[in-house]
């Protein structure tokens, strides 16, 4: 099984090229300084090596050009390494506009995976080559770290907060995917595979299995069963503000502060709800810590998304949009 | 064994103070020292509250209303008595540190007496308000009640009223005894102008953890007081 | 040479009751009862590390148990940074050390640094005690919320042990930073100081302003494990990063209490043995206080993928390769204090240029971590353990063993075998490389750290790193062999057997209870070996 030594990890991202030739850069510049100064140690230590112990050596006390050259040298050196690594940095942070998302959580000591079109998987995480795929994932318990080490992405899993990693699979294959974050027993056990498939066979195994149901339409039906719809009407005359559109704009809070509604924000209005009100509403809608779960929080963000920007509900939650005063009568938590 | 007694006191060429330790070369240079490990020391209690006031500093930009709401619940009289008392205690600490600079160790006894009546004034006070708190089922942990809805967020603004009220009422605790120690050994009339390093030195300390207070009462039972009245 | 005829009166033999050595003032001798209690947690450490290299020896898991393995990593960690790293070289060579350098009888505070040492031990006791009842298993950071909710181990009497050992740390800074003030001989101005002096008083700087945050911040996470407090509890809107701000505000400077003396210690010996002045004085003895300085702005450089802000991870990546400058400084004038000297082949020095190439290696793979875009794959990996055994077993405790080397004959008036030592230096030179250079080639595999067990194809590199381990074992026992015996067979060492300069060497070998005859007055710079004709003594 073993066959020699490996060196390099493959490379199995569009990522991963650019961490790489980085890798090499700062290799090479750091093994040159390095077999520099054993070299000059070395010659030094042999040429002037003094048996006796009874000599003395020449009286230099130091040399200012010297010094400040290469005080100076090294600094630009790196400043070229820190800005080559911070352009990569942005890369890997900043994540394309057109992502397929997949959401998951960590708990000791398994990756659970939610796609979008409603399959769930326990540290299997199947996705298409070459679409870029952004990962929105937080802990339900202890830090953890999702790691794709031939995508070299990684971020940690905070219990209360969304990170995300992105990347595009540019290789068919299985790749290895571990927890980071030292989470307790089981830390080394916390690991799994992610399963690079063609588009058409990525399609395939989609429409195979798992629950048919999407998340956003899972979402749609929490926000009913939760009797959320009860107050945020779509028409905006309700109790709470109408959610249409509202996902990635910027809105003004009764404070005065503004806040862009993104995963956090909809996740902090669902969990603590009176902490950042909009302005023009008050502090009436209960927590619903306890009564969802954190995939039923994911649900309903990926539901507040589905809906649009402008004009009626999306086609897919307009039946449910139009009866939804009906189907949800006040029985939501208060 | 008299050369080795002259050898001995040769650096010093004088017959030295009997206070002065045989590791130094002059009462300057011992007083030197002993001030600044004192200040040295200082710092580094800045440094062991700095910490808990870094996490105060976040959570009161995080959850302002939690933090005004907390604020509210403290009882202001007995923090703004306090504070008096404190301000007062520092005054009396001076009083004390001035007297053994004059070489008046009756007075520097009675100052540093009144001083210890202050710091347990003080500490009595501050056990009432914990009481208060503890009945109150204020207490941080499994137990913490709260009515409303910053509950989770007023649980940590009591966490950090605790762990800065609390380290600061420690201190109290070993500055009183510190002083307890000190006056037993102005009473047996152990200083003099020429040596009162311990009194001097414990009078800093005793003004630093009055300092303390004076950042923790505004801190804790003022912030967002008036905000919220208007 | 014949008859080992030691000084009549020295510190070791005035008094030689078990009590006065547990209520001595005497730095020297409190150099010594540190130098016991750190073998023993370096012994301990080191046992740790070896079921930990074991297990790795095979993909399995199969030598212990998960639960097993993360105490034993966790207590590896523990034994060796709180009670080995830290206290290492300030507390037992500096101690001994330091206030004869200056040409003082004692430290500032004799008392309180007796003081430290029981608080040290009073610390160790309480960790040791959470090792016997079972260990901890939280991984030597503590990182919340796992330490105070998940785990079963205990969490509390660790904690408090690092607590209270870290009030020792205060203390012997605060010690140190008023020695060096006002204790100095008559003569003895501040650029006069021996460089290690300056190195312990940038350590005493980052001990004070650093320490007592995170003896707070443990404090804290006490305080949440045991009643409940909510500082870092996720569940209430704490936050549990906020834990690991504070604790690396705190943990990034204290690897420079680790690696600044130890940089002190190679300035000396180096100058000693290359017969010439430290190239660059000043620079070298600056760089000492920007690292201290800098230190302090580059703790988020471990948060780079624990969700702070892109703009700050920006800011302190670049204060990390600031950081870096200085130690470069003080790499190259080392390399050009060789220039033309007069180099004699003594086993501190081989030391010291194991020192050299470990220390190189280590700081330049800390320019790879502060690379934000490299962080993020290696960030947690293999690379980040290669990367700080270097800088802290290569640096610092390779540092440590060159100034127990170039002491010890002062310490015990004794010489140990030359050949020995120089044989030993170089078997933890090769063990060193062998066990933790393949790390760094596992790291950029992508191997996890802190994995009980892992995917079969990282095995080949961790059964090469576990042989090092073991030749690393070796060294050090045989260190432990020749020192022992040469407090036994010694050659008498006699007041100045290296020809140094420091005012250390002018006073007999052991030094006299109050270190000098007279205090001693000093009329040139710390290293002016060309000026005189070298003898030794």
């Amino acid at each position: 099984m073993v066959s020699g030594i490996p060196l390099f990890p493959e490379q199995a991202s569009t990522l991963a090229p650019e961490v790489d030739n980085l890798y090499f850069f700062v290799t090479a510049v750091t093994a040159f300084f390095a077999l520099l100064v054993v070299v000059v140690v070395l010659v030094f230590a042999v040429k002037y090596r003094d048996r006796t112990g009874e000599k003395v050596g020449a009286p230099i006390h130091g040399s200012l050009p010297l010094e400040l050259g290469w005080s100076i040298i090294p600094f630009f050196i790196s400043m070229a390494i820190f800005a080559w690594a911070t352009l990569v940095f942005f890369h890997i942070v900043r994540a394309p506009d057109q992502t397929l998302e997949v959401y998951s959580t960590g708990k000791r000591w398994m990756w659970r995976f939610q796609h979008i079109d409603g399959q769930a998987e326990i540290n299997e995480l199947h996705v298409p080559l070459g679409r870029p795929i952004r990962v929105i994932f937080t802990s339900e318990d202890v830090l953890h770290s999702l790691y794709m080490p031939a995508f070299r992405v990684k971020a940690d899993a905070i219990p209360g907060r969304y990170s995300s990693i992105w990347f595009t699979p540019t290789q068919v294959g299985e790749f290895h995917l571990f927890c980071a974050e030292y989470c307790g027993t089981r830390h080394s056990g916390m690991i799994g595979r992610v399963v690079v498939m063609e588009p058409n066979e990525y399609q395939a195994w989609l429409s195979g299995g798992g629950s048919g149901m999407s998340m956003a339409a899972r979402g749609e039906q929490l926000f009913q069963q939760l009797g959320c719809v009860g107050c945020h009407l779509p028409d905006g005359s309700g109790r709470g503000p109408s959610l249409l559109g509202k996902y990635g704009i910027q809105e003004t809070l009764a404070t005065g502060a503004t806040v862009t509604i993104d995963d956090t924000y909809v996740r902090e209005s669902i969990l603590t709800p009176q902490m950042k009100l909009v302005a023009g509403y008050g502090p009436v809608m209960p927590t619903f810590q306890g009564l969802v779960n954190e995939q039923g929080v994911m649900s309903l963000i990926e539901y507040v998304k589905s809906l649009p920007r402008t004009g009626g509900p999306p086609a897919a939650a307009q039946a449910s949009a139009a009866g939804a005063p009906a189907a949800a009568p006040a029985q939501g938590p208060r | 064994m008299p050369d080795a007694l002259a050898a001995h006191a040769e650096p010093h060429g004088h017959a030295h103070h009997p206070a002065l330790q045989h590791h130094f070369q002059t009462m300057a240079q011992q007083q030197e020292a002993a001030t600044l490990g004192m200040w040295v020391f200082l710092v580094t209690e800045v440094m062991f509250f700095g910490g808990l006031l870094m996490a105060y500093l976040l959570y009161r930009v995080w959850y302002p209303e939690a933090w005004s709401e907390g604020s509210l619940e403290l009882d202001i009289r007995m923090g703004g008595f306090n504070t008096v008392v404190l301000i007062g205690s520092s005054l009396t600490m001076a009083l004390a540190v001035r007297s053994a600079q004059t070489g008046a160790p009756r007075a520097t006894v009675r100052w540093l007496l009144l001083t210890i009546a202050l710091g347990l004034t003080f500490l009595v006070v501050k056990f009432f308000e914990y009481k208060e708190k503890y009945d109150l089922h204020h207490i941080p942990g499994p137990n913490f009640v709260f009515e409303g809805p910053q509950k989770d967020h007023l649980q940590i603004f009591f966490s950090l009223y605790f762990g800065l009220t609390g380290l600061h009422a420690l201190h109290m605790v070993i500055g009183v005894s510190l002083l307890s120690v000190i006056t037993w050994m102005a009473h047996r009339r152990r200083f003099s102008p020429e040596w009162y390093t311990p009194v001097e030195m414990s009078g800093l300390y005793w003004h630093f953890v009055d300092i303390v207070w004076i950042f923790l009462f505004p801190l804790l039972y003022l912030v967002d007081r008036a905000h919220q009245l208007s | 040479m014949t008859t080992t005829v030691l000084p009549r009166v020295t510190y070791l033999n005035v008094r030689t009751t078990v009590a006065s050595w547990l209520l001595t003032k005497d730095h020297k001798r409190i150099g010594i009862l540190y130098l016991l209690v750190v073998s023993f947690a370096f012994l301990l450490g080191g046992i740790f590390a070896a079921g930990v290299r074991i297990e790795l020896t095979t993909p399995e898991g199969d030598f212990v148990s998960a639960d097993t393995y993360n105490r034993l990593f966790t207590m590896h960690g523990v034994a060796m940074v709180f009670f080995v790293l830290i206290p290492a070289v300030p507390a037992i060579l500096g101690n001994f050390a330091m206030p004869l350098m200056i040409g003082a009888r004692d430290v500032a505070f004799p008392k309180i640094n007796l003081l430290s040492w029981y608080v040290f031990v009073i610390g160790f006791l309480f960790t040791l005690a959470a090792m016997l009842f079972g260990g901890v298993d939280t991984g030597w950071t503590f990182y919340t919320p796992y330490s105070s909710q998940a785990s079963n181990s205990n969490v509390l009497l660790t904690g408090i042990g690092v607590f209270i050992a870290g009030f020792s740390s205060i203390l012997t800074g605060l010690n140190f930073m008023v020695t060096i003030h006002r204790m100095r001989a008559p003569g003895m101005t501040w650029f006069r100081l021996p460089l290690f002096v300056w190195a312990l008083y940038a350590t005493s700087l980052v001990q004070i302003l650093g320490t007592p945050v995170i003896a707070i911040t443990v404090l804290m996470l006490a305080l949440e494990r045991a009643l409940g407090f909510g500082i870092f509890d996720p569940r209430l809107g704490g936050d549990p990063v906020l834990f690991q701000h504070l604790f690396w505000f705190y943990s990034h400077p204290a690897v420079y209490i680790m690696i600044l003396p130890p940089m002190g210690v190679i300035s000396e010996v180096l100058a000693c043995f290359s017969r010439k002045s430290i190239f660059g004085y000043s620079f070298v003895a600056f760089s000492s206080l920007a690292i201290a300085v800098f230190g302090f702005l580059v703790w988020a450089h471990h948060l780079f993928v624990a969700g702070i802000s892109p703009y700050s991870a920006m800011v302190f990546s670049f204060l990390s390769f600031a950081v870096a400058i200085p130690s470069a400084v003080k790499t190259f004038n080392w390399a050009a204090t060789l220039y033309r000297g007069a180099i004699w082949w003594r086993a501190p020095m081989i030391w010291v240029f194991g020192f050299i190439g470990l220390f190189l290696v280590g700081g330049l793979t800390g320019l790879f971590l502060a690379s934000l875009g490299l962080d993020v794959h290696l960030h947690d990996t293999y690379f980040v353990v290669a990367h700080f055994h270097y800088i802290m077993v290569g640096g610092a405790i390779m540092g440590y063993f060159a100034g127990l080397h170039y002491w010890w004959p002062k310490i015990t008036g004794r010489m140990y075998s030359n050949g020995l030592g120089t044989l030993a230096a170089m078997l933890v030179f090769v063990g060193f490389n062998l066990t933790f250079f393949p790390q760094f080639i596992l790291g950029y595999l992508g191997m996890p750290r802190r994995y009980h067990a892992y995917p079969e194809e990282f095995q080949v590199l961790n059964v090469l790193s576990s042989a090092g381990a073991s030749l690393l074992g070796i060294g050090y026992t045989l260190i432990a062999c020749y020192l022992l015996y040469s407090l036994w067979k010694g050659e008498e060492a006699g007041a100045n057997p290296w020809g140094a300069t420091g005012l250390e060497w002018k006073t007999q070998s052991p030094p006299l209870p109050e270190n000098f005859a007279q205090t001693p007055i000093v009329r040139e710079g710390a290293y002016e070996y060309a000026k005189r004709e070298t003898k030794v003594a």
